[in-house]
């Protein structure tokens, strides 16, 4: 258990700057969640704090210790592999053994500590079994046992749940989050999904070409997105995104409507801004904006509705129940769920 | 009603199989069958000193080249011979797949420059090694004498004997060496993380690691390289070394060509010849039910 620190961390690859500069304080016994598209740097950031590759600037402290030059063996840190990385030719038992074996601890501690690991991950009965003779979820118990048993200061998951089927992967996730509290062991957590995303961080690191777009907590991150990326990529489906003009402290979208903000926000007239909205946000009723349905995907106590404005943009909305109606919809766009976001920079404004 | 024929009625009867089969089986029968069964029927016959005759004597051929010591001796020296080849082919090779699996980047460049010695005939290689360890006209033969050892292959039986050993093993490396690499790249780079992050030291990881997950080709390699050092190195020794000198580095292959081409004792020559084959068949043998007991994973 230790906290862990990154300061400013930079990282290329000969020419390409894949991570330009990421900040991130994890609290004691916190599980952060690194999410963002694929290629934005995520697995990069998780290696670094493991040792496997260094950066080519920053700090990392893991428990106030300055580690950036150390090598992997040096950090006391447990690593989770997408592909489970276990030693094929040894048995689940040695798997979970080799590093406590490195440490030189006394066979008999070392049984008793891989039997309560076994036990927690229920894999008792697999002690004696080769990784082949495992199925992928057995393998990432195995994986996730190994990296338990040594009582590291940090847990290194990435992608550790994206091999299993989407059945499994909701129960391993679950079991992760619970063992993760139980241990109370500090966490970064990589994903791509951000269902994972949501349910498993205390707090998520939202990855955007090499950059934190935002460290904030789930909820937080749903309710109020730092730019037009995060807000995109959190929320299924998208956040649905509508131009417009500051006119007299309100936003005139360049559909005509004029829409009155929660909040004036201290911007000129003629200021260019994107209005976001949630598509559980927008509600039917007349005097909104007017959306031509192209398609519905019922699901039973909701309804997905897909479709154009009159400009050409597209909208989706979830509307509760059933929806019928065929043709042009009027949408109503409740005040206090606006996102306002500057159009050049794509950053937030205001509360 | 006329359905068409399912597949294996493509081929009506059994001509059109055995016709096709007919071009491998005249080869393998030409090359291989027809010399063998030769060997083994010479090995039960005697011919007189002028070669004009022949009579039937059974296993009394095997019986005294098993009895003569100065054959045990050269099969004492083959297995010497043999396992030092092995082992320094081995060795070696592993070390340059190693360094080459760790820089991959130059490995190409690497991997070319170690497989053009497969592509040499063992003739050629031998010359080679002759003109940098000859005595008085080898590079290397005359440093070694100029650094005051006394250094002559041709009067030494053991500096004989290293030269050819280190020759032989000189050719094989290549062939190990891309089954090394190619054993070490099919090592998930996750897995050598994985320990690394479990705490262990690169030679640690080596030995606890990589080399158990290398050993069944390992041991594939080293019945290859065994059965390479036993049949396929005497034209290295022969232009090398004749089999001298005196007998130093005279192996059972180098001694069956010497009893049968050179001193025309065609019988026991044939009756060694069927004792290598069955020696090769045994260690083939072997390597069948290694590879199919150990590949666990
Ligand atoms: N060893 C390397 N050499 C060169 N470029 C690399 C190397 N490793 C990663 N990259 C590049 O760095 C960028 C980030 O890679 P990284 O693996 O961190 O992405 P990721 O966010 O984990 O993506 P994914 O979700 O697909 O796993 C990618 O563009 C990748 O091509
Ligand atoms: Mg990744």
């Amino acid at each position: 258990m230790a906290t862990l620190k990154l300061t400013d961390i930079k990282k290329q690859f000969g020419t390409t700057q894949v991570l330009h500069g990421v900040d991130l304080n994890v609290a004691e016994g916190e599980m952060i969640v690194i999410v963002g598209a694929s290629g934005c740097g995520k697995s990069t950031l998780l290696r670094i704090v493991a040792g496997l590759e260094f950066a080519t600037s920053g700090q990392v402290d893991i428990g106030g210790q300055d580690v950036t030059g150390l090598d992997p063996a040096e950090r006391d840190v447990a690593m989770v592999f997408q592909n489970y990385a276990l030693y094929p030719h040894m048995s689940v038992f040695q798997n979970m053994a080799y590093g406590l074996k490195i440490r030189r601890m006394a066979p008999e501690d070392i049984r008793k500590r891989v039997a309560q690991a076994a036990a927690l991950l229920g894999i008792e009965a697999l002690l004696e079994r080769r990784p082949r003779e495992l199925s992928g979820g057995q393998r990432q118990r195995v994986a996730m046992g190994r990296a338990i048993v040594r009582e590291p200061k940090l847990f290194l998951f990435d992608e550790p749940l994206s091999n299993l089927d989407a059945k499994l992967r909701v129960q391993m996730r679950a079991e992760i989050k619970r063992l993760q509290r139980r241990l109370g062991v500090t966490s970064l957590f990589v994903t791509h999904d951000q269902v994972e995303a949501m349910t498993l961080g205390d707090r998520l690191v939202v990855m955007h070409q090499g950059h934190a777009a935002q460290v904030a907590t789930p909820m937080e991150i749903w309710s109020r997105p730092a730019d037009t990326y995060v807000a995109s990529f959190i929320g299924s489906p998208a956040m649905n995104f509508l131009p417009g003009t500051m006119e007299g402290g309100a936003v005139r979208l360049d559909l005509g409507l004029k829409l009155h903000l929660p909040a004036t926000p201290a911007l000129a007239d003629g200021h260019k801004v994107t209005l976001g909205i949630r598509p559980e946000h927008l509600c039917p009723g007349a005097g909104g904006i007017t959306m031509n349905l192209e398609l519905l995907e019922p699901l039973g106590s909701e309804t997905v509705a897909h479709g154009r404005l009159p400009d050409g943009t597209e909208l989706t909305a979830r509307l509760p129940g059933e929806v019928t109606t065929e043709g042009p919809l009027s949408l109503l766009l409740p005040s206090e769920h606006l996102h306002l976001f500057d159009a050049a920079t794509g950053k937030r404004i205001g509360a | 009603m006329s359905r068409p024929a399912p597949a294996s009625h493509l081929f009506r009867g059994t001509a059109l199989p055995w016709l096709l089969l007919l071009p491998q089986l005249v080869i393998t029968a030409l090359f291989f069958f027809w010399p063998a069964g030769q060997a083994v029927w010479q090995s039960l016959l005697r011919e007189d000193a002028f070669g004009l005759r022949s009579e039937f004597v059974g296993l009394e051929n095997f019986a005294d080249v098993l009895a003569d010591p100065t054959w045990l001796a050269a099969f004492g020296r083959t297995l010497l011979f043999s396992g030092s080849v092995a082992s320094l082919a081995l060795v070696s090779a592993l070390f340059l797949a190693v360094q080459a699996d760790r820089n991959i980047r130059g490995a190409s460049v690497f991997k070319t420059l170690l497989i053009w010695p497969y592509a040499v005939a063992p003739a050629v290689a031998a010359v080679l090694w002759l003109f940098m360890f000859h005595p008085n006209i080898g590079i290397f033969g005359r440093m070694l004498n100029a650094a005051g050892i006394a250094w002559d292959y041709k009067l030494n039986g053991d500096q004989a004997m290293l030269l050819v050993i280190v020759a032989s093993a000189w050719k094989q490396v290549s062939y190990n060496f891309i089954f090394f690499l190619a054993g070490l790249q099919s090592i998930p780079k996750s897995v050598l993380e994985a320990a690394a992050i479990d705490g262990a030291s690169p030679r640690y990881r080596f030995w606890t690691v990589v080399f158990p997950l290398l050993s069944p080709t390992a041991f594939f390699l080293l019945v290859v390289n065994l059965v390479y050092a036993f049949f396929d190195t005497f034209g290295v020794i022969h232009a090398l070394t004749q089999g001298g000198p005196g007998k130093a580095t005279e192996t059972l292959i180098y001694r069956v060509y010497t009893d049968g081409v050179v001193n025309l004792n065609l019988g026991s020559s044939a009756a060694q010849s069927v004792i290598l084959m069955v020696l090769v068949v045994g260690l083939t043998f072997m390597q069948f039910r290694y590879v199919e007991r150990r590949v666990h994973y």
